[in-house]
């Protein structure tokens, strides 16, 4: 079915330049040729349907109609050879090893900017950098307990970090439920390819949290804090409250009294002791953050300064996201650990900085701009595909504030073949997005959340703007 | 083990009590027409006699008269059946069940989630419509088959833990409640006090129907044969003791639930639901049909109703919404100023 393929110059993750199948794609390629047409057709059909009727799907903010979509499922996976995995693993554990040696000392003796690494403005002036957490110790000292790493892949095939997701990341429910479609259509592939598998996660999960636990208790009750059956990642926060076995609270089944944390329950309060939270800082506490915030727990923040409750993430990881932070986490890595970085960053202009914001301004119609603090696609300018107004528009804000603007050169992301209609299948382009669990030890479930544009030639691969997902494949060995 | 979130155990009784909601509106709806089909000369004037109180029964009047200036066939099967505006209609019951249920996802098994979510995208989907246009009849047979699968689901594959004891507890006041108001739909044609001394043979079709509505017309004909009186129809619907759609049925099985979540024996109480609970159950056990026909059947039928919703709301007053001091939120508010004050002098 793959015989009609283009790949267009692009990196192409299944195909050589000369059109053969890359070695770790072989078996599978091979298997995938003896498909017929119908039998793919009615596998494709029957785990969107199953997706349905699972209710495997996400809210879109400002669809009227209120109803969920299924994220769309491409059903040929995505394939990474031990060799290349391995690389990344020891590339991600050190960057998050880092960020969370950033964290600690910024929200301590800030000995980065006193060395003079990160210009103290910066971080001081970040929108989520919580000056109130300062010298405040988190449980073990880990800020970043769950990251989503968004990885790419350019032109040379070489991976590239995005960004670092060190709030409260989503997806990782999809990895598991493709790898559960995957297999219920492909069942004797696994075996015979040899494929890593993801189902460890929750476990991994609840392991980390048990770890964080208030000290002398012995059986902590974990919850996982949701906004409610209205957010997009819903499905997720009760999908894993599941998997691990635990309570999905929303703010208004906590209470707090004398500096801790209970659960509303028919037969009276019961304490809880850590919080898996899914709901941002700003949303966490009304006495100390958003005072409108309906979401959160009065007094959670007083809870957790008292070291009753932990949470995870830990409160202040904002900063780390910002995209300005960004720019100086190969420094971080050198500087915390003596090390070259692994996995390179983008090349990135800070607008902040004189001759980088002049050679922005002059290049906007080749470059990616993006705002420091936003997320999921939005508040972006993909230049060369802009009209004249954006461009004019992003040149207006990046004057106003070139603090909360980086921007980037235009990636040509690598692409997949992907099922697009009948039996024709084109390139698409993807990105990765590893989950990376730190708890006693630093965990990352084999592969991630493949996830891909399903419009041709389009970069975005959010699920908000036409993106869908495979099920990303970390082989035993390279073939 | 943990105990139950209180907003848990109240999406379950929800959940439960919704579904059992669409599904004795369709029960309703579907008698109705087919009582249509057996009268003849139809008018406006008797087209309306007929369906007013179907809407009146379901205590939504002024819901109704707000979104449709008449009660017509299609008016009043519109409003019940498909009209989100009307909370209470099937399709907006089921929208509601399902949301309940998605919040408790983790309490509910695959299987039942996934019948429930099917039953979900079925009334939502173009093909509903279709169903109904072509025979109204299949549509609510496929709703009534969807709730019956889900009470079998749950029954077979959910935790009968405090959890399940909640969601029961919603399904037989829903139950009871409803039974109540299918018996009251033809409380028109009845004396206001006493028995009724003869019924026409239009009448007794019409009762008929709202034994087979509740799926008792066979139940029905092997205690009393083919005769209909209203007198026996309403001893069957409100005291047999084994029927699982009777007043008496219902209340007992809501008030074991009340006292399988307390762990308080029967003949004892430990708060106002299973008080409220307990009596009730004891006035079925101890009344006759005749008594409550001296009485008026409809007025009888109207307290049955508002006591029930006591218990529902005595229930909710136990276990669900509990006060809590909050240890005032306005002195964190200002604990946390004076922290971050501290923290920037610093």
């Amino acid at each position: 079915m793959l015989r009609k393929y283009n790949h267009d110059g692009f990196f192409d993750e299944m195909m050589d330049a000369e059109g053969e199948i890359r070695p770790h794609y072989r078996q599978f390629g091979a298997l995938f040729e003896t498909l017929k047409r119908d039998e793919f057709e009615d596998k494709r059909r029957s785990v969107d349907l199953a997706f349905l009727r699972q209710g495997i799907t996400f809210n879109v903010y400002g669809d009227s109609q209120g109803m969920e979509r299924i994220f769309p499922f491409d059903l040929i996976p995505r394939i990474i050879p031990a060799r290349e995995w391995e690389h990344l693993e020891r590339g991600l554990v050190q960057r998050i090893t880092a960020l969370n040696l950033f964290l600690r000392d910024i929200y301590h003796d800030q000995k980065i900017v006193k060395d003079g690494v990160i210009p103290p403005f910066y971080v001081l002036s970040g929108k989520h950098f919580r000056r109130e957490f300062a010298n405040f110790n988190v449980p073990k000292d880990i800020y970043i307990h769950v990251c989503g790493t968004d990885l790419i892949r350019g032109a040379d095939g070489a991976y590239m970090v995005l960004e670092d997701n060190g709030r409260c990341p989503s997806g990782v429910s999809y990895v598991l439920e493709n790898r559960r479609a995957m297999k219920r259509s492909f069942p004797d592939l696994f075996e015979r390819i040899g494929v890593r598998p993801v189902d460890q996660y929750p476990a991994e999960l609840l392991k980390m949290l048990q770890y964080i636990a208030p000290a002398g208790v012995p059986n902590p009750t974990i919850v996982l804090l949701t906004p409610g059956a209205a957010n997009s990642a819903y499905f997720e926060h009760t999908y894993l409250a599941r998997q691990m076995g635990i309570e999905i609270v929303e703010g208004r089944d906590l209470v707090v009294t004398d500096s801790r944390v209970y659960m509303r329950t028919t037969k009276g309060l019961q304490a809880v002791h850590v919080i898996y939270r899914r709901i941002d800082d700003d949303f966490l506490d009304p006495t100390v953050f958003r005072a409108d915030s309906m979401l959160g727990v009065p007094g959670l923040v007083h809870a957790y300064r008292a070291g009753h409750v932990s949470l995870a993430n830990s409160i202040g990881t904002g900063i780390a996201d910002d995209k300005v932070m960004y720019y100086f986490v190969p420094r971080m890595i050198k500087y915390y650990l003596g090390e070259e970085p692994i996995l390179a960053n983008v090349p990135t202009y800070l607008a902040s900085e004189e001759s980088d914001k002049k050679y922005i301004l002059e290049n906007l119609p080749k470059l990616v701009v993006k705002a420091a603090n936003e997320s999921g696609g939005y508040g972006m300018l993909m230049g060369p595909k802009a009209s004249a107004k954006e461009i004019e528009f992003f040149r207006e804000r990046i004057q106003a504030d070139p603090r909360n603007y980086i921007a980037q050169p235009m990636i040509a992301l690598s692409r997949h073949p992907t099922h697009v209609e009948s039996d024709l299948f084109e390139g698409r382009h993807i990105d990765l997005r590893p989950y990376i669990i730190c708890g006693e030890k630093t965990t990352i479930v084999p592969g991630g959340l493949t996830r891909v544009a399903l419009r041709a030639g389009s970069l975005v691969v959010n699920s908000s703007q036409g993106g869908g997902s495979k099920d990303t494949w970390v082989l035993y060995g390279d073939e | 083990m943990n105990n139950m979130l209180s907003r848990v155990a109240n999406c379950l009784y929800w959940m439960s009590r919704y579904i059992e909601r669409a599904e004795n509106i369709a029960r309703m709806v579907d008698v109705n027409l087919q009582l249509l089909l057996d009268y003849r000369d139809l008018n406006d004037e008797s087209l309306l006699d007929h369906w007013m109180p179907v809407v009146q029964s379901n205590g939504e009047e002024e819901a109704f008269l707000r979104l449709h200036k008449k009660a017509t066939g299609r008016t009043v099967t519109e409003f019940l059946v498909f009209q989100l505006e009307n909370p209470n209609s099937i399709v907006s019951s089921i929208v509601q069940a399902r949301e309940n249920a998605r919040m408790v996802r983790d309490q509910i098994t695959m299987e039942y989630w996934e019948e429930l979510n099917r039953l979900y995208l079925f009334v939502r989907s173009p093909e509903a419509r279709k169903v109904w246009r072509q025979s109204p009849s299949e549509f609510f047979q496929q709703i009534k088959e969807a709730s019956l699968h889900l009470v079998g689901i749950g029954y077979a594959t959910i935790l009968h833990n405090e959890g399940w004891w909640f969601s029961q507890a919603g399904k037989f006041i829903e139950r009871a409640d409803k039974t109540s108001r299918i018996l009251d739909v033809r409380y028109e044609s009845l004396p206001e006090r006493g028995v009724p001394k003869s019924v026409s043979q239009t009448e007794a079709l019409g009762w008929q129907a709202i034994l087979r509505s509740c799926s008792a017309w066979d139940a029905y004909k092997s205690l009393h044969g083919a005769e209909v009186h209203p007198r026996l129809v309403a001893d069957f619907l409100l005291f047999n003791e084994d029927f699982p759609r009777s007043a008496r049925f219902c209340v007992g099985e809501l008030n074991a639930a009340l006292r399988h979540i307390s762990g308080v024996p029967s003949g004892r109480f430990c708060n106002d639901a299973e008080k409220l609970a307990g009596r009730l159950e004891a006035e079925l056990q101890f009344s006759t049909v005749d008594e409550i026909f001296e009485q008026g059947l409809h007025g009888y039928l109207d307290q049955f109703q508002t006591r029930l919703n006591n218990v529902g709301n005595a229930l909710f007053d136990a276990y669900i919404f509990q006060e809590f001091s909050n240890e005032g939120a306005e002195m964190m508010i200002q604990q946390e100023e004076q922290q971050q004050q501290r923290k920037e002098a610093s």
